[in-house]
């Protein structure tokens, strides 16, 4: 039987046992099939990579495969390649060791550029480097669209650049799919001796990713985003690049990232990298088209519905598609979509389950009550044309309902109801 | 019935939940966040507000296998509850936070809104119970003989678990919409043995008792901290300066404790709070006695016996009242009056510490006849 996207058979690959729609592949996305095998292959062997004897240096030589592999797939050579336990290990490893490597030889290096749309996992370290660190946050403004504003950022480097430590700037935006421009930002950054690193989490597998072109200096990527397992993830990081660790232990990944290598999950997280890179041009092409259509049937469906972040092309996730439904609170939304069958996500973080206002959209201007009826729809490997129709299909009595909701919660302003 | 299940985190929200899954209803999880900020409210397991109070109920919703979300009411809760709260203090009268949230959040807010996304009803663990019976219609535009569906609340099968009182505030359509499955149990230690038959770690948790929102259980610093400080006198019933206080809005009617005079009263016996005049910021003690009332009306009242009140014509009629929640009921003659107003004529011995602001309960036995919330307090005239 042929998979959907190439050489990888996606057809043996379910993501809830009664799910009717999965749109929410930007949270996670199906193990591929070679990748759980692979990981299973592992799991029943035993050996530390760092041990002497024969079963750590057969454990030490998948990790050192897998390296390998993961290089390849992200045009960097093997020894640029940091394992960690994912994304957000990643970028605290990049900020805070980027931040904290830089200011032990120039102690005037306190200042720290990101862009305003930033994950979490960027942005906390970054504000917590501050309040404990003694940095200086400098957030970048994006446009309507969420793409950072490349002057901003050179007249940032160009205030003091001897006093910055580094730029962060995302690959792909998880939130609205905003590709920015990495490139720009580097060439900007290193005209000023400032190191750039990105988190690629979601553009890698989607998006051409080449670290040596690019000329980042440390870039994420994670393992489950890519079809691989959770858990596991990379920093890719030059050579030279002035890292401080942040866990400290056995010394393991040139003494960066101390603890026990994963082999199972380093394995299944190279076979699964390797297979998104070899079919990314059928994917990207198809799931571009499939978000054309659900951004087109939102569009039809649901008039009232605004697309937030680019318009659907080159500059955006080809699997991404966000919209805002004015009148209506993401958790509502949610809630009625769960109950019909298609999962999806407003996109921003929760606070101990309450949707937030997305930082990410109100850096783009959107006002805080349109950005409460935020929902993204995400695509991946096995994602269907029927996936689309049946949100299609519900997604009207959906909007309805939560925006009738939305009336019967809104607050009363105060003395109203009393 | 598609069922919105309140969950705190507490055993009872969670056993209430697990009963009406047994009952074959389609249930749906959901807790309230009352709070935006993180350390506003306590993060102890006492209280009903806190993140691992958020996690609790996410397990229990977990364990019984039903979806489950957060939704916040935050903006809600501090425009109506804790807004009522520090108005209702600053006036010198005596709030019940727990009845305006019942009133404005779980049976207003919550309810309107599970009401708009299909939900039929909403189930909370509450002590008290909902009995529907056919009763004649004898209002102005019934016809001969037709009967007509009154939906009763009554008091919980465990007294001592009651929670009528802060219940009776929602009036007779949200009533409809509710569930209190707890209503019928004998103990609390059945409810929790309940929980722990169905796996549910919240079996031990403690009671709440305090107000959520006053994060250390410090009413009076809670109030200082919003309302600022205004120092002024304490006198007693002849108008003689006899303490200092820092806001009148601290104190309420009947108190005893914490009353800051240095000097004893002339005859030795405690004094308690007569009078919160914040107008003059002045507060009056005095001698027990000097609180007790016979009289009580109450305004913004809420009706649930359409048939007790069409059968008394606007006219007295007997019940029971109580005005605090751990109160015991007395016996009164009670009567609607015009613009939600209620008279209250005591029939048996008085009350003592009746402040404005307090929520009035009418019974009838063990049915909730109607609500209010006390005006004012005081002696009839003697009889002639």
């Amino acid at each position: 039987m042929s998979g959907r996207s190439g050489f990888v058979d996606w057809s043996t690959v379910t993501t809830t046992p009664d799910a009717i729609a999965y749109l929410d592949h930007a949270a996670t996305t199906p193990m591929s099939p070679a990748a759980v095998e692979a990981m299973l292959a592992e799991l029943s062997r035993t050996g530390n990579a760092s041990s002497l004897h024969s079963a750590g240096r057969a454990a030490r030589r998948t990790v050192e495969e897998a390296r390998e592999s993961v290089a390849a797939s992200l045009g960097a050579r093997p020894s640029e390649v940091v394992f960690t336990a994912g994304g957000t290990e990643s970028d605290n490893l990049a900020v805070k060791g980027l931040f904290w490597g830089r200011r032990t030889t120039e102690p005037a290096r306190r200042r720290i550029l990101v862009s305003a749309v930033e994950h979490h996992a960027v942005l906390d370290p970054a504000f917590w480097m501050a309040e404990h660190a003694g940095a200086e946050i400098v957030l970048l403004p994006v446009d309507a669209a969420g793409r950072v504003d490349l002057a901003a950022l050179e007249s940032e480097l160009a205030a003091a650049p001897e006093e910055t430590a580094l730029v962060s700037l995302m690959w792909a935006n998880n939130e609205v799919g905003t590709v920015q421009p990495v490139e720009a930002a580097v060439r900007a950054a290193h005209a000023h001796g400032v190191p750039v690193h990105s988190d690629a989490v979601q553009a890698a597998g989607r998006l051409a990713l080449d670290f040596a072109a690019s000329g980042l200096d440390a870039m994420t990527v994670s393992g489950h985003k890519v079809g691989g397992p959770v858990g596991v993830g990379a920093l890719v990081a030059t050579r030279g690049l002035p890292l401080t660790p942040v866990l400290h232990g056995g010394g393991q990944e040139r003494a960066v990232r101390s603890g026990t290598l994963d082999t199972a999950s380093i394995r299944a997280f190279a076979v699964a990298l390797a297979d998104a890179v070899a079919t990314r041009d059928a994917t990207a092409t198809r799931l571009a088209a499939l978000r054309d259509e659900l951004v087109a049937g939102v569009r039809a469906a649901v008039p009232s519905a605004v697309l937030r972040g680019p318009a659907p092309g080159p500059e955006r996730l080809p699997g991404n598609a966000h919209f805002t439904f004015p009148g209506c609170e993401g958790d509502s939304l949610l809630y009625l979509l769960d109950s019909a069958g298609v999962q999806t996500s407003t996109g921003s973080a929760c606070q101990a389950g309450v949707p937030q206002p997305s930082h990410v959209l109100l850096a783009m201007g959107v006002d805080e009550a349109d950005a409460r009826g935020a929902l993204r729809f995400s695509l991946g490997a096995t994602s269907t044309h029927e996936d689309v129709a049946h949100l299609l299909r519900v997604l009207p009595g959906v909007v309805e309902r939560a925006s009738a909701a939305g009336l019967a919660s809104a607050p009363a302003r105060r003395g109203g109801a009393r | 019935m598609k069922v919105l299940a309140a969950m705190s985190g507490g055993v009872d929200s969670a056993v209430a939940a697990a009963l009406a899954v047994e009952a074959g209803h389609e249930v749906v999880g959901v807790h309230m966040a009352l709070s935006r900020s993180r350390d506003q409210f306590r993060t102890g397991s006492r209280g009903c507000c806190s993140i691992e109070d958020a996690g609790d109920a996410r397990r229990a919703a977990d364990v019984l296998g039903i979806p489950y979300y957060v939704w916040d009411l935050s903006e809600r809760f501090e425009e109506t509850v804790v807004a009522d709260f520090l108005d209702e203090y600053a006036a010198g009268r005596t709030p019940n936070p727990c009845v305006r949230c019942n009133e404005h959040i779980k049976f207003e807010a919550l309810l309107d809104k599970a009401t708009a996304l299909g939900f039929d009803a909403v189930a909370t663990g509450h002590y008290a119970q909902v009995v529907t019976r056919d009763v004649p219609d004898v209002s102005d535009d019934a016809a001969p003989g037709a009967v007509r569906r009154v939906n009763e609340l009554h008091r919980a099968v465990d007294a001592a678990k009651d929670q009528s009182y802060v219940l009776a505030v929602m009036g007779p359509e949200r009533l409809a919409r509710s569930i209190f499955p707890l209503g019928g149990f004998a103990s609390k230690d059945e409810v929790r043995a309940e929980a722990e038959r169905r796996g549910l770690s919240v079996s031990n948790k403690p009671d709440s008792y305090d107000i959520c929102f006053v994060a250390d259980g410090d009413t009076q610093g809670f109030l200082r901290e919003r309302l600022g400080a205004r120092p002024g006198e304490i006198v007693d019933a002849a108008g003689e300066v006899v303490g200092a206080h820092d806001g009148a809005y601290a104190f309420t009617v009947g108190q005893r404790k914490g009353l800051g005079v240095d000097r004893p009263a002339p005859d030795g016996r405690p004094r308690y709070v007569l009078e919160v005049d914040t107008a003059a910021n002045r507060v009056v003690i005095g001698a027990a006695e000097l609180l007790s009332v016979d009289r009580v009306v109450g305004e913004r009242s809420v009706w649930l016996a359409p048939d007790v009140l069409d059968a008394a014509a606007g006219g007295w009629f007997d019940a029971q009242v109580q005005v605090r929640a751990h109160g015991a009921p007395v016996a009164a003659r009670v009567r609607a009056t015009p613009g939600e107003g209620t008279e209250v004529e005591l029939v048996g011995p008085p009350l003592r510490g009746v402040a404005a602001g307090q929520s009035l309960v009418v019974y009838r036995g063990t049915r909730v006849l109607g609500q209010s919330t006390v005006a004012s307090a005081g002696r009839r005239p003697p009889q002639p």
